[in-house]
């Protein structure tokens, strides 16, 4: 059964050859179903092989399936094979399904799209290279899958080509991506000088993993180090996040497979994956992971609160979430961080998914302060926006909750500074969560206003400028106001193929903490994956009662975010903070467009012109010998090749002058 | 390997020009015949080139098909050939593009001189790769610029005069101290072994005789020619100029093959010829490479012409070759070696698009262009797949020379790599702005109604394409016949310097007791 391993890669890679070859000719719904198809067919051999893993005794679950090999040169050999381990399965498993879910709503979603097809094809290649990325048995190989992604998050993000900021986000994210690409290099090239191998694990035990104990630690906190760059262009933490929120320039789908489900996870995979290098690396390398992932979770939080688009609110979130993750990992909470990718691609593959539902029913419009009530219109968006969103807030029994108390009590565990930012994060996720869902589900209906009705309370002076023009960032988002229905009047529900998906989701959303709940005999994700990752976890040494505490204490901190933005939102009883610093994510982005963008083309246009200038400077300044040439080769254009000759036969007594030097010394 | 009943080498730079001389037969009046003549010369030679490939030995790193006819026997001149996994693709190379660009684009006027002159062309290319004698050589290397100089006077776009002439001056300047040197060589190989004189590279290379600080002069003296042909920076200067101004086929050849001696002639007549003085000349070298590759991606990247834009990207992407070759390590050698070929193909499709573009729309002024993806969706995306095979995304071959050049370099030459690998992000930056200008948006009047590629240009793209995937999913095939020659190479120069290639750990299990290393990095006994 393992052999079928295969499988999973095949199946969307067939998908996109053959929507390459017939897409036009499938068109639209085939191409889509057909795609779905190939997504659900991935999903099934991952299954097929996750039970043939399942059935190996625990010390036996690793598997190793060899195809060809890739690069051999000399000592330097990598192979094209793939490392079947719970960790590899989990990953599958949750990536094909959580995409086979996706597929099938963008069939809906996508409808009267032009390019029906080519979204389609894009989509399936992207399956492709995320599979690729956490199947891969050696560093190149999942390097490879790693730059798939990115490729196919640029194709996607500038997928409506013809809106140019589409296109400078796409090109931002590949970009930004690349800074973190060349850490993984050399990364790679580190490691590979000092244990002469790449390969994550081997039959005969020389894979790096296995033999990371003789790292040196100078070694191993470099390597960790260059692939932390990496995870944080991948995985959007500070300071390399700044292309996830303009990414939502994509398709809704699209965000919520590559942008928030899947894609942005490849940095935490990754440092879990070499867990075995960390652990040898000096001691400050997980705390510096630790610590960027709580500020990264701080300040995307806060960023969230005053956002106004439905999507940017989002991707913050999801850049907040990710910084969980590396909390957990930076904390050694190893089995807590995939545990909480888990619930996060539940609850915010359903957020996305029904905000692009949202969006889909009122023609396109996605600033929240154009929304409202729209419960009654959307009753399944609604309903399975709620589940994602008392996820998110951490409130019991929700899976959230389950994953990010567990990140919590590590990071406590860690340094108590780090738990109180995660708390004070979770307190303002329930908070900024609250708000969108009140702004878009719940009170009066502002849709079709022309004037984006201010959801403040009528004093409040100073009501910033309507969708914040001339602000590249946020106006990168409006591209996705794309509208193939062209629809004039009531909100609507969203066709089957939309709301199953939501369905679906809700109730992962929901339930998805059974796969680890804190009690003896029910860890199952703990168990699984222990094989893999359980000798580097952390130790927690908090006592039941304190378990309890800290748990209340995240229960009530979500709750109170809730209170809040019940207050602000609904009943209008605060008046809400948003200030434009945060709306503008602290100038951040814009700095570095200036700095970056602006300082990095002048340099260029500098270098440019003094490399014309220094041709001119060459032509100009051999003044004489320049003119004797220029007639000589007039000459050579009339055809005299005579002069050509002349001029090498004076290259040749040059020769002959050299040698009576030379041979006289 | 078998050999051929026929000198296969020598019939490679021979058939060109008798097709040539069939050419300069067919009357003016009937450039149609001139054109086919001149496509199935080609075609020829290039499945000359095919079947030679087919009859390497690629456990041989040894030079193959060698042949040695008498020539001017006096001064030990020989018509003296043979290949080895150096050469090898940069020859198949050589006979794929020449049909390529040939039957790809048709000159506007004077067919008969154009074909006539890519032919000769194509031979010289040939010479050079084959040559084993530094006089053969010299001759080669100089007989390709005077078809170029008429190509890119002739058929050329707006100041093609001059721009021909900067690229006939610099070139020459360079030759000028590479006959020196290599008169030199021969005088100097002759005095000090004290037989008779002889221009024969192997000969010359294996005894080793020249006293060291001569060697390094002479070094010099080729490496100036070289480092303008490459073109290293500061040399460059001739590169955008000549690549923009020529016409399309003669962009094609420049760089996909002419680029290619500059480099080709490193590794042959730098470090095979004068190991010891390679050596001592890499750290100048390396560092003109990695100024080279950071330098012409920040230039590239505000170029408004699209022609210029791809020329800047070649001075980058040379500068990795010619890391890789200094780097002296198997990878960074075997990369590099891998990257003429890749970059022959991904930037020889690149002007070829951009040709395709120029003839539609009679402008490469990026400003002019955009949207172009709406009415060329297959233009488009050809152009998009040679674009990341350029930038090196993995599955492409371009990742695989990179990867290597830059894996092989870290090991002697760390803080130069870790500069050279930010060219891969600057290397995105140029391309990605460039597609995003031309081909996003809306497009205008004149650019919605540019007609997609049409049967004839697939065709023509479509080989270069299959070699651009080809290589990136499964490049075994073509490393595993360049690295033994890398071997011997690396290994030449081990024997002749004090330099050692630093060897990584093999892979063997914590507490292995019997030894199962699968590959081995040094010793290449074959």
């Amino acid at each position: 059964m393992l052999g079928a391993v295969w499988l999973i890669p095949a199946f969307p890679l067939v998908g996109a050859l053959v929507l390459l070859a017939f897409g036009r000719r499938l068109g639209e719904p085939l191409a889509g179903w057909w795609a779905t198809l190939c997504c659900a067919g991935a999903f099934g051999a991952g299954v097929v092989t996750f039970v043939g893993l399942l059935q190996r005794h625990e010390a036996n679950r690793e598997f190793l399936f060899h195809l060809w090999t890739w690069l051999p040169v000399g000592s330097f050999t990598v192979d094209v094979g793939f490392l079947v381990d719970p960790l590899s399965m989990t990953m599958v498993l949750f990536i094909t399904g959580i995409g086979a879910l996706i597929h099938l709503y963008s069939v809906g979603y996508m409808h009267g799209d032009r390019d029906f097809p080519r979204f389609f094809l894009y989509l399936n290649l992207f399956v492709f290279a995320m599979l690729l990325l956490v199947l891969g048995d050696n560093l190149v190989l999942t390097f490879l899958g790693w730059e798939g992604v990115g490729a196919c998050s640029y194709f996607l993000i500038s997928f409506w080509y013809t809106d140019m900021p589409n296109s400078v986000a796409g090109k931002k994210a590949f970009v930004t991506n690349r800074v973190g690409d060349w850490g993984y290099m050399l990364g790679t090239f580190l490691l590979f000088q000092a244990l002469g191998t790449l390969t994550y694990v081997a039959r005969d035990g020389s894979g790096f993993l296995q033999r990371a104990n003789t790292l040196e630690v100078s070694t191993a906190t470099g390597v960790a180090l260059l692939l932390f760059v990496a995870a944080c262009g991948k995985s959007a933490q500070l300071p390399l996040y700044v292309w996830l929120p303009d990414a939502m320039a994509g398709p809704t789908p699209v965000s919520a497979l590559i942008h928030a489900a899947t894609m942005v996870t490849s940095g935490v995979y990754l440092m879990v994956r070499i867990a075995p290098v960390l652990a040898v690396a000096s001691p400050w390398m997980p705390t510096l992971i630790a610590w960027v992932g709580a500020l990264t979770a701080l300040f995307a939080a806060t960023v969230a609160v005053s956002q106004r688009d439905i999507k940017k609110v989002l991707a913050y979130s999801t850049v907040s979430q990710l910084g969980y993750m590396f909390l957990a990992v930076g904390s050694g909470a190893y089995v807590a961080a995939i545990f909480h990718m888990i619930t996060h691609a539940f609850f915010k593959a359903l957020l996305f998914l029904g905000a692009g539902s949202v969006i889909h029913g009122v023609g396109g419009e996605q600033d929240m302060r154009r929304m409202g009530g729209l419960k009654k219109w959307m009753p399944v968006t609604a309903g399975t926006f709620i589940v994602g969103w008392l996820s998110i807030a951490g409130v019991p029994p929700f899976s959230g909750f389950w994953s990010k108390d567990e990140i919590l009590l590590n990071a406590w565990q860690k340094s108590p500074a780090l738990w109180v930012i995660g708390l004070i994060t979770a307190l303002l996720t329930a908070y900024y969560m609250s708000r969108q869902v009140f702004m878009v589900f719940y009170g009066e209906s502002r849709i079709g206003s022309d004037r984006p009705v201010e959801v403040e309370v009528a004093a409040d002076a100073d009501a910033p400028v309507p969708a914040a023009v001339g602000d590249a960032a946020v106006a990168a988002g409006a591209g996705d106001a794309h509208d193939p229905h062209g629809s004039h009047g009531d909100p609507h529900e969203s066709p089957w193929t939309m709301t199953v998906p939501l369905v679906v989701l809700a109730v992962l959303a929901a339930f998805g903490g059974l796969i680890n709940l804190p009690f003896h005999g029910w860890e199952f994700l703990a168990d699984w994956l222990r094989p893999v990752v359980g000798p580097y976890e952390a130790d927690v040494t908090v006592s039941a009662v304190g378990k309890v505490v800290l748990a209340a204490d995240a229960t009530i901190s979500g709750l109170a975010g809730i209170g809040v933005g019940y207050l602000v939102y609904l009943r209008h009883r605060l008046r809400p903070v948003e200030p434009d610093l945060l709306l503008h994510a602290y100038h951040y982005d814009e700095a570095l467009a200036v700095v970056v963008g602006d300082g990095g083309t002048q340099v260029a246009e500098a270098l440019a012109f003094a490399d014309k200038a220094g041709i001119d400077g060459a032509v100009n300044g051999t003044g004489t010998l320049m003119q004797v040439a220029g007639r000589r080769l007039r000459v050579l254009q009339t055809g005299y090749v005579r002069s050509y000759a002349l001029a090498i036969a004076g290259g040749a007594a040059a020769a002959l002058v050299w040698f009576v030097i030379r041979a006289g010394v | 390997m078998t050999e051929p009943g026929f000198p296969l080498l020598t019939s490679l730079v021979v058939v060109p020009v008798v097709g040539a001389l069939l050419v300069a037969l067919v009357p003016r009046s009937r450039p149609e015949i001139a054109r086919l003549v001149g496509v199935a010369t080609s075609a020829v030679v290039g499945a000359l080139s095919i079947w030679m490939l087919t009859q390497f030995d690629r456990h041989d790193g040894d030079f193959q098909f060698t042949a040695q006819y008498k020539w001017i026997e006096r001064l030990g001149i020989s018509w003296h050939v043979g290949i080895d996994g150096i050469s090898l693709f940069l020859v198949v190379l050589t006979a794929v593009l020449f049909p390529i660009a040939l039957a790809g684009v048709k000159p506007h006027h004077d067919t008969k001189s154009y074909t006539a002159w890519l032919l000769v062309l194509e031979a010289g290319c040939m010479g050079v790769f084959v040559a084993l004698d530094l006089f053969l050589f010299f001759v080669m290397f100089e007989i390709v610029l005077v078809p170029m100089y008429f190509l890119i006077g002739g058929w050329g776009y707006g100041e093609r005069v001059h721009a021909a002439t900067k690229f006939f001056l610099f070139t020459m300047f360079g030759s000028a101290f590479m006959l020196v040197g290599i008169v030199a060589t021969a005088w100097l190989h002759q005095r000090a072994s004290g037989g008779p004189i002889t221009f024969d590279l192997v000969t010359i290379a294996q005894s080793q005789s020249i006293a060291a600080t001569s060697a390094r002069w002479l070094f010099v003296s080729f490496a100036i020619a070289f480092a303008v042909k490459v073109p290293l920076f500061p040399l460059h200067t001739w590169l955008p100029d000549a690549h923009t101004q020529a016409p399309t086929a003669g962009s094609v050849i420049l760089a996909g093959v002419m680029l290619k001696l500059g480099t080709y002639g490193f590794l042959r007549f730098g470090l095979y010829l004068f190991p010891a003085a390679a050596v001592w000349a890499a750290p100048v070298l390396v560092t003109l490479a990695v100024i080279g590759i950071t330098y012409g991606a920040v230039v590239a990247a505000v170029q408004r012409d699209l022609k210029r834009l791809v020329a800047y990207s070649s001075v980058a992407h040379l500068g990795f070759i010619v890391l890789g070759t200094f780097a002296l390590t198997n990878q960074g050698l075997t990369g590099g070696v891998l990257q003429m070929i890749n970059h022959g193909v991904s930037t020889g499709a690149l002007f070829l698009l951009v040709g395709m573009i120029y003839e539609r729309r009679h402008t490469r002024m990026i400003s002019e262009l955009g949207g172009l993806q709406r009415p060329a969706p297959l233009l488009a995306g050809a152009f998009m797949v040679v674009m990341l095979s350029s930038i090196g995304l993995p599955l492409l071959n371009g990742f695989v020379g990179e990867y290597l050049i830059l894996l092989g370099s870290f090991a002697t030459r760390r803080w130069w790599t870790v500069v050279a690998a930010a060219g891969v992000i600057l290397a995105a930056v140029y391309l990605l702005w460039a597609y995003q200008r031309v081909f996003h948006g809306e497009p205008d009047e004149a650019n919605a109604s540019m007609p997609d590629l049409n049967w004839g240009e697939g065709l023509i793209l479509a080989p270069l394409l299959a070699a651009i995937i080809f290589i990136g999913v499964y490049p075994k095939p073509v490393l595993e016949r360049i690295e033994p020659s890398v071997e011997r190479l690396v290994a030449h120069v081990e024997e002749h310097s004090s330099y050692r290639q630093p060897i990584p750990p093999l892979p063997t299990p914590p507490n292995a007791t019997g030894s199962s290393s699968s590959g081995d990095g040094k010793g290449g006994g074959e």
